[in-house]
């Protein structure tokens, strides 16, 4: 691969990431002055909400505090009887370290209309699939935005035509998804990048379409008594890129994002009995290489009320399996996770959630966070965050973030 | 002489005995039979959507707002169906949760996280907690079924003037966080007035006021304002009704998966 890359013309190469670094930027900036000037001029028709959000990132391997500013505004209008919907969220982000991570993205901007049993969505989307805590395995719409967070958990906004039915035997729903979105990493001065970073700037594609190969998906869920259940079909450009390595126009090592075709099938299960969550993911993907499945179970068990007073106290335990051969594509092929919410029910609104999880093929393989948060005053909520990660094998994903340690410190306001 | 003697004390205490049984049938009866008839004249409403304010308020009065709109479907036969949606605070603004409520067999809840677009199934063993941190608990929400309870009646009692039943609610669901309660419900009209709770040690934790009660459909007693008053925390809140709208023409379609990730 590194071969090819050579005869890549290295000029069009560099006026490339030139274009993508100043449009990352620039659309930022950009989208900020729009959510300004929009909030100001609309009508009051318009519901509005959102948040500005300060945080402070603190890197124990280099003793670095990184400050940075989001802002995530929402308007939602929808017709007198309710049949027409309008959604809209934008999301934006300046950081003062990583300029990957100054970004801007449309999260939502979907239209959608309602009539009996059916809805009709079009525009971009975001939309939800699974039932486990510690991995995602059957969530595959929407890209990971993993630039805003490590845990995976902010995503994308998926432009899609999006049809649902609600009928006595489930929810259908159809999506045609008429463009890709390519995965947005953290830069290089990041420590969560890892010591060879994914490039942002060129990514490689099995299908000829390139992003506009057109991917369709298939969802399906009913709930019967204690049983919730999800089944899901998708067949597309993976959303999980394979990593090329190759050297940059600066003679440093990068990894170039690799994207191919698949196939997934998917199902989920809850069963929710008393106290007891019982969860199952699991996949069976073919693509580009090899066919592979991967299964998440596990359990959550809450014990609510304790001493009769207001507080809860949950405990989570998942164990993730995946037997794709080539073990470094997957950090969770055999690991065990275990959590603990603390939720004291007080009008402030705090939690408290610690987890853990251990690979069990890699001993010296650790992750460790914390997540707290608790709301001040009416409109402010601040938010403590850890996350601690060890890893000593070199064929564990885990490896390339081993140094990236945070701590960070965030306020948000909401209005 | 022995003989007659034991004997005479065994009829006494089978006398007794009897008449206890008898007592507290009657009791049992009379409250069973105010229970039925205040569910009986609650019946057919069809569907009915409102605004809540609530106002929580902590030992020293600095008081906390919230607010959300709730939309109702009576289920005949069974527990209604209700779907609410939280406005404030705004950092919750948007979570909406969908609730079909049985009598005996537990609830069935799902959350709806907006930042995520996540659907989460929720246990519904958190009866007795804090409904969005103040003094109203889950299962004080609920919808009134029949078999919920065993029912005594206590007395007949003046509340403020108003003529009233006294009777004993003991909770037959599991994971409540009372051991009875006693409402004072209006002897004419059958709508409850005043409830006092009684935690699981059997101690008087909370009272509950109805007011501004107002009639809807010719038929329908709603109060306009729920306070909650808490006895062993000082805490207290005041949950207002506004905007009650009956017959809207909600239909189960209204209380899905999707109306519930469409509420706003």
């Amino acid at each position: 691969m590194q071969a090819s890359n050579r005869f890549y013309p290295s000029f069009i190469f560099t006026l490339r990431c030139l274009f993508k670094l100043f449009l990352s930027r620039w659309s930022a900036y950009l989208t900020l002055a729009i959510i300004w000037l929009f909030s100001s001029s609309l009508h009051a028709d318009w519901d509005q909400q959102g948040n500005f959000t300060f945080e402070n990132r603190y890197f124990t391997s280099d003793d670095t505090y990184v400050p940075s500013f989001a802002s995530e505004p929402q308007w939602y209008w929808s017709s007198k009887a309710g049949s027409t919907e309008l959604a809209m969220r934008l999301f934006a982000r300046y950081d003062d370290n990583d300029d990957e991570r100054t970004h801007a993205d449309i999260r939502e901007f979907l239209i959608t209309r309602t009539s009996g049993n059916w809805e009709f969505s079009a525009g971009v989307g975001k939309v939800f699939w699974g039932v486990t805590e510690s991995n995602h395995l059957i969530d595959i719409i929407n890209q990971t935005d993993l630039v805003e967070s490590a845990d995976g958990e902010q995503k994308l906004g998926q432009p899609m035509l999006k049809i649902t039915t609600a009928q006595s035997w489930g929810n259908l729903d159809f999506f045609v998804l008429p463009y890709f979105r390519e995965r947005l990493f953290p830069g290089q001065e990041n420590p969560l990048a890892g010591p060879i970073a994914f490039t942002n700037d060129d990514s490689r594609f099995e299908s000829g379409a390139e992003e506009k190969h057109v991917d369709v998906a298939l969802y399906y869920n009913q709930f019967i008594s204690y049983f919730d259940i999800g089944l899901s079909y998708f067949e597309g450009t993976n959303r999980e890129p394979k990593a090329i390595p190759t050297v940059d126009v600066n003679g440093e090592a990068i990894l170039l994002p690799f994207y191919d075709q698949i196939s997934q099938t998917g199902i989920s299960v809850q069963a929710t009995i008393e106290a007891w969550l019982l969860k199952l993911e699991s996949i069976y993907r073919e693509d580009s290489l090899e066919a592979f499945s991967a299964v998440t179970v596990g359990f959550e068990y809450t014990f609510y009320a304790i001493n009769d007073g207001p507080t809860d106290l949950g405990f989570l335990v998942e164990y993730n399996y995946d037997n794709r051969a080539r073990a470094t594509e997957s950090s969770l092929q055999n690991d065990v996770f275990i959590g603990a919410r603390f939720t004291p029910n007080d009008v402030q609104n705090t939690e408290l959630l610690l987890g853990y999880a251990h690979d069990l093929d890699y001993d010296g393989s650790h992750l460790a966070f914390i997540e707290a948060s608790r709301r001040l005053g009416d409109r402010f909520k601040v938010i403590v965050d850890a996350r601690l990660f060890e890893s000593k094998a070199i064929e564990d994903p885990l490896t390339f973030i081993e140094n990236a340690d945070y701590f960070s410190l965030t306020l948000e306001y909401y209005y | 002489m022995n003989i007659f003697y034991k004997a005479c004390a065994l009829i006494l205490f089978l006398n007794l005995s009897v008449a206890d049984v008898f007592a507290n049938k009657t009791a049992e009866q009379k409250g069973l039979e105010i229970a039925i008839e205040m569910e009986k004249r609650d019946r057919g409403w069809g569907d009915v959507s409102s605004s809540i304010s609530m106002y929580l308020k902590n030992r020293k009065g600095a008081v906390s707002e919230r607010s959300l709109e709730i939309k109702t479907l009576e289920i005949e036969g069974d527990g209604d169906k209700s779907l609410s949606v939280f406005h404030e605070p705004r950092d919750v603004k948007g979570t909406a949760f969908l609730s079909f409520s049985h009598a005996l067999k537990p609830d069935q809840q799902w959350l709806f996280l907006p930042a995520l677009k996540r659907v989460k199934r929720i246990s519904s063993s958190n009866k007795s907690g804090p409904f969005l941190g103040s003094e109203i608990a889950f299962e004080d929400m609920a919808s009134f079924e029949i078999e919920k309870f065993k029912y005594e009646f206590l007395r007949e009692e003046e509340l403020d003037g108003e003529p009233c039943y006294v009777v004993k609610f003991y909770p037959q669901y599991k994971h409540s966080g009372y051991t009875h309660q006693e409402a004072w419900i209006h002897k004419n009209e059958y709508r409850p007035e005043k409830t006092d709770f009684y935690d699981r040690k059997g101690d008087l934790l909370k009272t509950l006021r109805f007011s501004g009660y107002q009639k809807y459909l010719d038929k329908f007693w709603r109060a306009d304002s729920f306070e909650v008053v808490n006895h062993q925390t000082g805490k207290s809140t005041q949950l207002l009704w506004k905007n009650y709208v009956f017959n809207s023409g909600l239909s189960e379609k209204d209380f899905t998966q999707n109306a519930l990730k469409r509420a706003r």
